[in-house]
């Protein structure tokens, strides 16, 4: 599956319907790129404008011998050459904005539709291959639009320009230049094409070293232990060799490409001296003309090679639009009916005075369920009434599915058919963020956000006080967590939170849950080994969350195990035993298994 | 400080000196080419087209059927040199290009190469110091810092100074008072560019690590998701995002300012430079003190300096970047990597393994404290012990991960203290297995097969067999081919482990080592491996960490470690009579626990038997 992901899938032909997608995205900028635009051409003007101050200061200063113009000459120019600059501080200013706001604004679209995707989406969609929509593709579709797209438009009206002003100086020889502007457009779209696909070969290559690099690191003990050291380094150097060939390569394309656009421009300019040398000689030409297009000759290559180079990259722009437009195209799995919204708002305006408060009963009728990417029920039929309040434990091995019936709970999934009623009520008469709303949820693998412990328990209930945090971390011992840090409440837990153990995040997830006092609670206990004083403090924790709270557990401990109200028990994504603890014991079936075997690494643990 | 650091640079360029030196020298002549285009014009205007006498350079180089022809002729000859040399600038263009290509490629190489070969020979202490990410950074982004300043940032200085000395000198050489002019300007663009560049780089930074800051937010977000739906959070994130994203705009907007004023300005200040040359030039030329081929030549001669120039400001505030870099890569460098001793012997390692009073500590903590213990030669050895009571660097110590300090007790195998061993000979005679093994994102036939690269496939599957990880590895729709890792399947943690075992049993080794490796397989499957293995391990020496009494109490003696010290050891049975941990341990696992639970339970009626 990772496979689907990788990048650089790349569209060829030119498709005018990407395009289009990106016009909503500009359309509150019109302004600004309009600007930007004249700002442009008045830029173009002037630089096609130099020259003819250079065959001025010839034809009329020196061959003439006065120089009484010299003065207004001067100051002329030197407006000139102020305005200019002045046209390029205004362009570039105007140009980062347009930058900035139309990727902004993408970011935020990206971002925004992302939060309304199903989880479901995100079990299939690895984070990397979603952040780099969000950040590199946003960022690349900007940045072209505000400056290749607009340098394209420079360039075009400069080489107009330039041949308009040759053209009207001498026809003939402006012919000649002319000429050669097709071969030189060719040559580049050749060359570009194949310098890009270099490129991206060198940048493959790159990435593949650093994660030779990482693996070297990483397995740095290993290879010690195995003393594969050697043969690590032989294969590095395959890899670094792979490298230089590549990019000697690419090089060499451009080594070959650049002087033969030189040797263009040379001719260029032996053919306007040899054939304008002759009309000077013939006086058909003013030799400050002659030098004026001297300059044309050689100045137009460049904005030749800027067009066809830019015209490439932006045609390969088309695969990042495609990308982004195809996240922002995903359709959401779960949606709100347009008369829930009506009633109960979305998720990020909620309309909370209609919403009903909530009890805690739920119910599953006749439940048949299928994940989207799965091709066999794994629920049939499945009836359960869940009064408000009461406790049901989930085991099952590692994979076995236990998440399934929490996951419709939750609505992060909905039955393929049958309902289930929250309240007596289907779930779906209710919007997503009322129900959401009265969740605790604590996860094996606790989620914190980086900030400081004091906004990552505030994050169940926002508006809580201080102190009301405080009593929160206090009611799950998460107090304690905080004490051992050096800011206390105010301590980063770092990204992740990464700086606190898994039993450290766990205690704050639990706080976390405390302080937005849900009516229904789900736990997925952590596995993972936990030194013998937090795993107390835990428990306490679960049984101060678990009280009054219809709660969901998919238990790893004996002790949440034996005091549910009921425990399901799960095998290969179905539920085969259901009942209190004494039942399932007395039953002899694969629960005891089940039991007897997390009893004994328990102990295992404690040693 | 400086000198190490130039030692650094010349160490890995030298074998590479003579093609910068080819590259120079052909970007050298390529200047000098260029300058000839300008001359061409110079002689067209004021000797074809002005009727001037032709330089006595040009008379001297050219027969007279050339100097003497028609204008027109003239005019084609001028036409033809200029092609000529364009030819030639082409080939020096390309040529420096290449070099410079080669040059840059066989310098980062070499570098690359020597980072890695490096790092593999550290020693496993500097490996547990220092943080993957930041050594990664270091050989990659302090590597490219490095090379952009080696092969663009030094040639280009060289190539700048050159073409700024060479163009200035033609120019003084045409007209002193204008060039003095012309060079006046110059200083005055290249501060002003290096003070700009200087400022600007700050705003680089704190808009970088902007965007860092925002993509972080969105992975976390992302990683999250579960955690936001839960609560119900997602105008809360919209909103915290909204913060990040409109920071990073208004910075690089606010930057994008502070550019448009350095281009504005810029182009501002090298237009009034070229103004300025023309303004002197015509009136010098209509005093007659140049001719207009002459001034024309100036003219040209003097823009082909001023971009460069400023292109120079640029690349002088950038180069301060490379000290750093070179810096950090020094000091990967410099690390003291893993020594092997003088005389190093290889003596047979099938014998007995002797701890003497050996203590150890990790910095301030001390972890072992005064061990001594044999494992006899062939025997099956077992440890147990809680976390961090030092059983892992007892083995590191064995495997010489970690050397022992002297004065702090000796580990001998035969009577021979392992710090005169070789260290490749005593690593390859010892198979260690550890608790999380590492596997290499290669296929599952590669990384069984890491230290014996040619074996055979009927061997690998032999191993895996006695692994008993064989049908799992089938069961893969690649089977052996199948790539692990990253980018291909993820195995289980079980699977891992099992795969470890077939790949330390690849090594042939007469020592042994599970370090708690089968504790992410379920018991069954754990008994079927150690019946295995048994068999496999003919006269090798075993050493099992374990946590399960049913994998300890099958060895020939028992250590059980505790804080760093020697708590118990003997035999499972002297173990069993003694009555203190390892009995404890073992009354808690075995089934005898399970029918006293099911009891309580079930209220006296059970079976017993367990499973």
């Amino acid at each position: 599956m990772a496979m689907g992901f990788d990048d650089q899938e790349y569209t060829k032909s030119f498709d005018w319907k990407s395009w289009k997608k990106l016009l909503p995205f500009l359309k509150p900028y019109r302004k600004l790129i309009f600007a930007v635009l004249a700002l442009n051409v008045l830029c173009a003007v002037i630089d096609i404008a130099m020259p003819l101050f250079q065959r001025y200061a010839i034809d009329e200063f020196i061959e003439t011998g006065d120089v009484a113009g010299l003065p207004g000459f001067a100051v002329l120019y030197a407006c000139v050459i102020t305005v200019q600059a002045l046209a390029v501080i205004f362009f570039t200013r105007r140009s980062m904005r347009i930058e900035m706001s139309v990727g902004r604004d993408m970011k935020r679209a990206c971002f925004v539709h992302l939060q309304t995707l199903s989880l479901s989406y995100y079990n299939v969609t690895p984070v990397g291959y979603l952040l780099s929509r969000i950040m590199s593709d946003t960022n690349r579709i900007a940045g072209m639009l505000a400056w290749s797209a607009v340098d394209i438009l420079w360039a075009v009206f400069y080489v107009l320009g330039v041949f308009g002003a040759m053209l009207l100086l001498n026809p003939g020889l402006a012919a000649a230049v002319i000429l050669i502007v097709p071969v030189i457009s060719l040559l580049t779209a050749w060359f570009q094409e194949r310098i890009l696909r270099w490129n991206r070969r060198v940048r493959k290559m790159n990435s593949r070293i650093t994660s030779a690099y990482n693996e070297g690191i990483m397995g740095a003990r290993t290879s010690k232990t195995l003393v594969i050291e050697e043969q690590n380094c032989r294969e590095f150097e395959a890899v670094t060799q792979d490298m230089r060939v590549s990019s000697v390569k690419a090089a060499r394309l451009s080594a070959v490409y650049i002087p033969l656009v030189m040797f263009f421009s040379s001719l260029t300019t032996a053919i306007v001296l040899a054939r304008g040398g002759w009309l000077v000689l013939e006086d058909l030409l003013l030799i400050g003309t002659l030098s004026a297009f001297t300059s044309y000759a050689v100045g137009i290559f460049e904005p030749i090679q800027q067009i066809a180079r830019n015209i490439a990259e932006i045609l390969s722009l088309q695969a990042n639009i495609e990308r982004v437009m195809g996240l922002l195209e995903q359709k959401p799995l779960i949606t709100d009916t347009p008369e829930v919204i009506e009633k109960y708002g979305t998720a990020f305006e909620a309309k909370r005075e209609n919403w009903e408060p909530i009890r805690g009963d739920i119910e599953f009728r006749d439940v048949t369920f299928r994940y989207p990417d799965g091709n066999e029920d794994v629920l049939s039929h499945f009836n359960l009434k869940i009064p408000a309040g009461s406790t049901i434990a989930i085991v099952g091995e590692t994979g076995a599915g236990k998440s399934t019936l929490v996951n419709l709970a939750c609505r992060f999934f909905e039955p393929t058919s049958g309902q289930v009623l929250i309240d007596g009520r289907d779930y779906r008469e209710r919007s997503q963020l009322w129900l959401h709303s009265s969740i605790g949820y604590v996860l094996q693998s606790p989620h914190l956000f980086s900030g400081t412990v004091m906004e990552n328990i505030r994050y169940g209930r926002l508006d809580a006080t201080d102190e009301e945090v405080i009593a929160a971390a206090k009611a799950v011992s998460a107090d304690q967590v905080a004490a051992k840090l050096e800011k206390g409440y105010d301590s980063d837990v770092g990204e992740g939170g990464d700086r606190l153990s898994t039993g450290e995040k766990q205690l704050i997830s639990f706080a976390r849950a405390v302080l937005a006092d849900p009516r229904i609670f789900v736990l997925d206990e952590a596995t993972s080994s936990i030194d013998t004083q937090t795993e107390q403090l835990i428990q306490q924790a679960t049984e101060l969350l678990l009280r009054d709270r219809t709660s969901f557990l998919i238990a790893h401990r004996l002790s949440t195990i034996r005091k549910a109200d009921l425990i399901l028990v799960v095998r290969d994504g179905a539920i085969v035993e259901r009942g209190t603890h004494q039942e399932l014991l007395r039953k002899k079936g694969y629960y005891r298994d089940l039991y007897l075997q997390q009893f004994r690494e328990e102990q295992v643990r404690m040693a | 400080m400086k000198q190490s650091k130039r030692a650094l640079i010349w160490r890995f360029l030298k074998p590479y000196a003579w093609i910068f030196a080819l590259t120079l020298a052909l970007s050298m002549a390529n200047t000098v080419l260029g300058s000839l285009t300008p001359q061409v014009v110079r002689v067209a205007v004021d000797s074809i087209l002005g009727g001037e006498a032709l330089p006595e350079v040009v008379t001297a180089l050219l027969p007279a059927s050339v100097t003497q022809a028609r204008p027109m002729t003239q005019l084609l000859c001028a036409a033809a040199f200029l092609l000529a040399v364009a030819v030639l600038s082409g080939l020096c263009t390309y040529g420096s290009r290449m070099g410079t290509a080669k040059g840059s490629e066989s310098f980062v190489k070499s570098l690359r190469d020597a980072l890695y070969r490096h790092i593999q020979r550290l020693p496993y202490a500097w490996h547990v110091e220092h943080s993957t990410g930041e050594i990664i950074q270091r050989c990659t982004s302090d590597v490219e810092v490095v090379r952009n300043f080696v092969t663009n940032q030094l040639l280009e200085v060289c190539r700048t100074v050159f073409l700024v000395g060479f163009s200035l000198a033609v120019m003084f050489s045409m007209n002193w008072r204008t060039s003095l002019i012309a060079l006046g300007f110059l200083p005055v663009i290249l501060l002003y560019s290096a003070f700009f560049y200087s400022k600007i780089a700050k705003r680089f930074l704190t808009a970088d690590e902007a965007e860092g800051e925002l993509s972080a937010a969105v992975q976390e977000n992302l990683t999250g998701v579960r955690v936001v739906r839960a609560f119900g959070r997602e105008k809360f994130e919209v909103e915290r995002f909204d913060k990040k994203n409109e920071r990073f705009a208004s910075l690089w907007i606010r930057l994008g300012r502070l550019m448009s004023a350095y281009w504005g300005i810029g182009d501002l200040i090298t237009n009034l430079q070229i103004l300025t040359v023309i303004c002197v030039g015509v009136v010098q030329t209509v005093n007659g003190e140049i001719t207009l081929g002459e001034f024309l030549a100036f003219v040209s001669y003097n823009q082909s300096l001023v971009w460069p120039v400023r292109g120079l400001g640029r690349i002088l505030s950038e180069m301060s970047k490379a000290g750093v870099s070179i810096d950090r890569l020094a000091y990967i460098l410099d690390s003291e990597p893993e020594q092997e001793p003088e005389n190093a012997q290889t003596p047979p390692m099938d014998q007995d393994i002797v701890f003497d009073h050996v203590s150890f500590s990790y910095g301030e903590q001390s972890v072992l404290r005064d061990v001594s213990f044999t494992i006899e030669a062939g025997k099956t050895f077992a440890i147990l012990g809680g976390t961090g009571s030092g059983k892992s660097t007892l083995m590191h110590l064995l495997d010489r991960l970690y050397d022992l300090p002297p004065e702090s007790g000796s580990i001998t195998v035969g009577g021979v203290d392992i710090s005169q061993i070789s260290r490749p000979y005593l690593r390859r005679s010892i198979g260690m297995v550890l608790q999380e093994p590492f596997l290499f994102s290669r296929s599952i036939r590669e990384n069984i097969a890491a230290v014996r690269p040619g074996a055979s496939m009927e061997e690998i599957r032999r191993q895996a067999g006695t692994a008993h990880v064989d049908e799992a590895i089938l069961e893969f729709s690649d089977g052996y081919d199948t790539i692990v890792g990253e980018r291909g399947v993820t195995l289980s943690g079980g699977q891992k482990q099992r795969v470890a075992i077939a790949r330390t049993l690849m090594q042939d080794a007469p020592v042994l080592i599970f370090d708690d490796s089968l504790s992410a397989v379920d018991a069954e499957t754990d008994a079927q491996i150690r019946a295995s293995l048994h068999d496999a391990k003919g006269s090798a020496t075993v050493i099992l960490i374990s946590h399960r009494v049913t994998t300890l109490m099958q060895a020939d003696r028992i250590l059980v470690l505790q804080d760093g010290r020697v708590a118990e050891l003997g035999t499972h049975e002297e173990l069993l009579a003694l009555g203190g941990i390892y009995r404890e341990t073992y009354d808690i696992q075995t089934a005898a626990a399970d029918r006293e639970l099911l009891l309580e339970e079930e209220g006296g009626e059970s079976d017993g038997n367990g499973i």
